[in-house]
């Protein structure tokens, strides 16, 4: 691989609160080649969800750059971010962030809507996505009427719906049994083993040992990554 | 996102919350409603004050003796003293004006009518048979004067609706001779009632020739000169040349003033499109008000929304997508309360037409659509403080709130 879908370096993020300064990020360098499957662990607070924010556009640094496909995406413009996050990346999250007066329908086509896709594609494609989760029967229901684990299922759906090349995932079963929480996973690997990259933070060191790459955090700095025999040190 | 998209997607927002949604729209329906309304009263009270006029006769020109004081204070006319009175004299030369049509002179003063042991005291106006052509007056029974030499007092009277009612009751009137003040006339016609006069209701009066009034009262004076232009282009003709002839008979004193029908209701049309200008700049503050609840509202909304707002950033909604959600769903909040208030207005306005159906209670069309802008753009406006904090809100904050 010529060049890495996820290239970090010397990210920094402090967080000020009143005098005292947080780092929630500090030094971090990290490559991420594409397809790969990383789980980011970590003792509450070490700056894992602050570290997927970054990946996601969602936050800027306050050092150092993100090259995400080669191209420094950290320079650009928060309109321009927008769309790389439209095209490229997909969020699921720990609360399923469903928008609770839209059916399953309407929250799976919600990404092709602000992306301007026709109404008739949108169709076609979360009619496939509602099959592929076995969602069929729950088209039109509200956020409301399902159970945890048909909301994420519907929440994986809305990720994956303009086939992103990454999938961030922050404690995605956080809020499951363990039972459906493997069942997302699952869905999850499914989707990593068709190609695309798939980062999971989690606290459930079960579900960390199946990533074929475990990230350490601790104290806002990457303290082990299973892929590099070299230790981080202090 | 796609237009369609945007505004289905605003709609659902709005509709997710009834409540808030309908109080809303009514708090802009009430405005303009209260525009529309407030101008058709005040639109209908200039449009009823123009009609009463109008129904005078509209080619009206009215000379009355004396110099008038809008000229303001003229030497020359304190030197000369007392103005030359108006005689029959002056209206007969009147009709060779070329754009006078008709020439009508009165001479009033109160008298007595009495038939049969009914007495009544009445106001006598003496004219000539024109008189009802030019102040369009409605006969109800028999005719009118005759035409005829006005110097000759032929002893004929023409009495209005009440006085009729009040001395004859149930009986015929016309034909009948009735004593006024110390002379026998005959009745020959009963005027309409409801005809106005300026200041003169004529059910009340009694007209006979002009000649017998004057010599009733033992007077050569005329109260004034009714003058009927030949259409209304030639009222400011017929105007100057009532003047011209006048001066020359009064030997070159400017001693009469004219009046035409269309300064009178050009004051009051001014004057009550004034008062009307006035009730829609009131109302529109209301809507001033609803649109400063709109923001309030939307302010909320967004607080309550953040969470819904972070996730759309999330999913690739740019801020301009979202500052557009927002405005549009204000816009629609105001466009759906501007129309059912248009809609609540013009109920209102049909509601007092149709209880006082002399009321012409129309609202202008100005004023509707002022008042449907005003709302529309107050909307707008006060949609884009909270469009903006939607827009500008961090993603991972929005996101984090619940
Ligand atoms: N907006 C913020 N303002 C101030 N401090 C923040 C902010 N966001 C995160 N932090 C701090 O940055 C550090 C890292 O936070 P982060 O949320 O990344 O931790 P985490 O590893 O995801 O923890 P957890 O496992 O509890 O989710 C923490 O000390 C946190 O208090
Ligand atoms: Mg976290």
């Amino acid at each position: 691989m010529s060049e890495a879908q996820i290239r970090l370096s010397g990210i920094e993020r402090v967080f000020h609160l009143g005098d005292s300064e947080v780092h929630a990020l500090s030094a971090l360098n990290l490559t991420i080649a594409a397809g790969e499957y990383v789980a980011v662990m970590g003792p509450s607070g070490s700056g894992k969800s602050t570290l997927l924010n970054l990946l996601g556009l969602l936050d800027r640094p306050d050092a150092g750059r993100y090259f995400l496909e080669g191209r420094d995406v950290s320079a650009l413009s928060p309109e321009e971010q927008a769309l790389v996050r439209s095209r490229r990346i997909g969020f699921v999250f720990q609360s399923f962030h469903l928008v609770p007066r839209l059916t399953a329908f309407d929250n799976i086509a919600l990404p092709m809507m602000l992306a301007g896709v026709s109404p008739k594609e949108r169709e076609v494609r979360v009619a496939r996505a509602l099959k592929d989760y076995g969602l069929e029967d729950r088209a039109g229901h509200r956020p409301e009427e399902l159970s945890g684990g048909q909301r994420q299922r519907v929440a994986i759906a809305r990720a994956t719906i303009m086939e992103p090349a990454m999938i961030l995932a922050d404690e995605p079963t956080g809020n499951l049994d363990r039972a459906t929480g493997d069942e997302v996973v699952h869905l999850l690997e499914g989707l990593n083993s068709r190609g695309v990259t798939l980062i999971v933070v989690t606290h459930d060191p079960g579900i960390g040992s199946r990533a074929k790459r475990q990230l350490l955090m601790e104290d806002g700095q990457l303290r082990h990554d299973s892929a590099s025999t070299r230790v981080n040190p202090e | 996102m796609r237009a369609p998209d945007l505004l289905r997607f605003a709609s659902h927002a709005a509709t997710g919350k009834p409540l808030r949604t309908s109080l809303l729209i009514l708090s802009v329906a009430i405005g303009v409603a209260a525009v529309v309304v407030l101008t058709a009263l005040g639109d209908g009270a200039r449009r009823y004050v123009m009609n009463e006029f109008s129904s005078l006769g509209s080619n009206l020109v009215i000379v009355l003796p004396g110099r008038s004081q809008t000229g303001g204070f003229n030497p020359a006319n304190a030197i000369t003293g007392t103005p030359r009175d108006l005689t029959i004299n002056d209206a007969l030369a009147l009709q060779r004006g070329g754009s006078i049509r008709r020439v009508s002179p009165i001479a009033v003063g109160t008298s007595e009518i009495s038939v049969g042991g009914r007495l009544r005291e009445v106001m006598v106006a003496g004219t000539t048979s024109q008189y009802v052509e030019v102040r369009h007056l409605d006969i109800s029974q028999g005719s009118f004067l005759p035409e005829e030499d006005w110097g000759r007092a032929a002893p004929v009277a023409v009495i209005g609706a009440k006085v009729r009612e009040e001395m004859f009751g149930a009986l015929p009137a016309v034909g009948r001779l009735v004593r006024v003040g110390d002379r026998r006339v005959r009745i020959v016609g009963v005027l309409a009632s409801g005809g106005q006069g300026l200041g003169m209701n004529t059910d009340e009066l009694v007209f006979v020739p002009v000649a017998l009034a004057q010599a009733m009262f033992n007077s050569n004076t005329l109260f004034r000169i009714m003058v009927e232009a030949k259409n209304r282009e030639e009222i400011p003709a017929a105007k100057a040349q009532a003047l011209e002839i006048l001066k020359i008979r009064h030997e070159g004193e400017e001693d009469v003033t004219v009046i035409t029908q269309d300064a009178v209701l050009a004051t009051f049309d001014r004057l009550l499109s004034a008062l009307t200008l006035g009730v829609a700049g009131i109302a529109a503050i209301s809507l001033a008000v609803a649109g400063i609840l709109v923001m309030n509202v939307m302010l909320v909304s967004v607080a309550q929304r953040t969470g819904e707002i972070g996730l759309l950033k999330a999913l690739g909604a740019t801020g301009r997508d979202i500052r557009l959600a927002f405005l549009a769903e204000a816009a629609m909040l105001s466009l759906v309360g501007a129309l059912a208030g248009f809609l609540l207005g013009q109920a209102g306005a049909a509601a007092i037409r149709h209880f006082y159906p002399s009321f012409p209670a129309y609202a202008p069309d100005w004023a509707v659509a002022a008042g449907l802008f005003t709302a529309l753009s107050a909307g707008i406006l006060f949609g884009v403080l909270p469009a903006r904090r939607a827009a500008l809100l961090d993603p991972v904050q929005a996101l984090a709130k619940r």
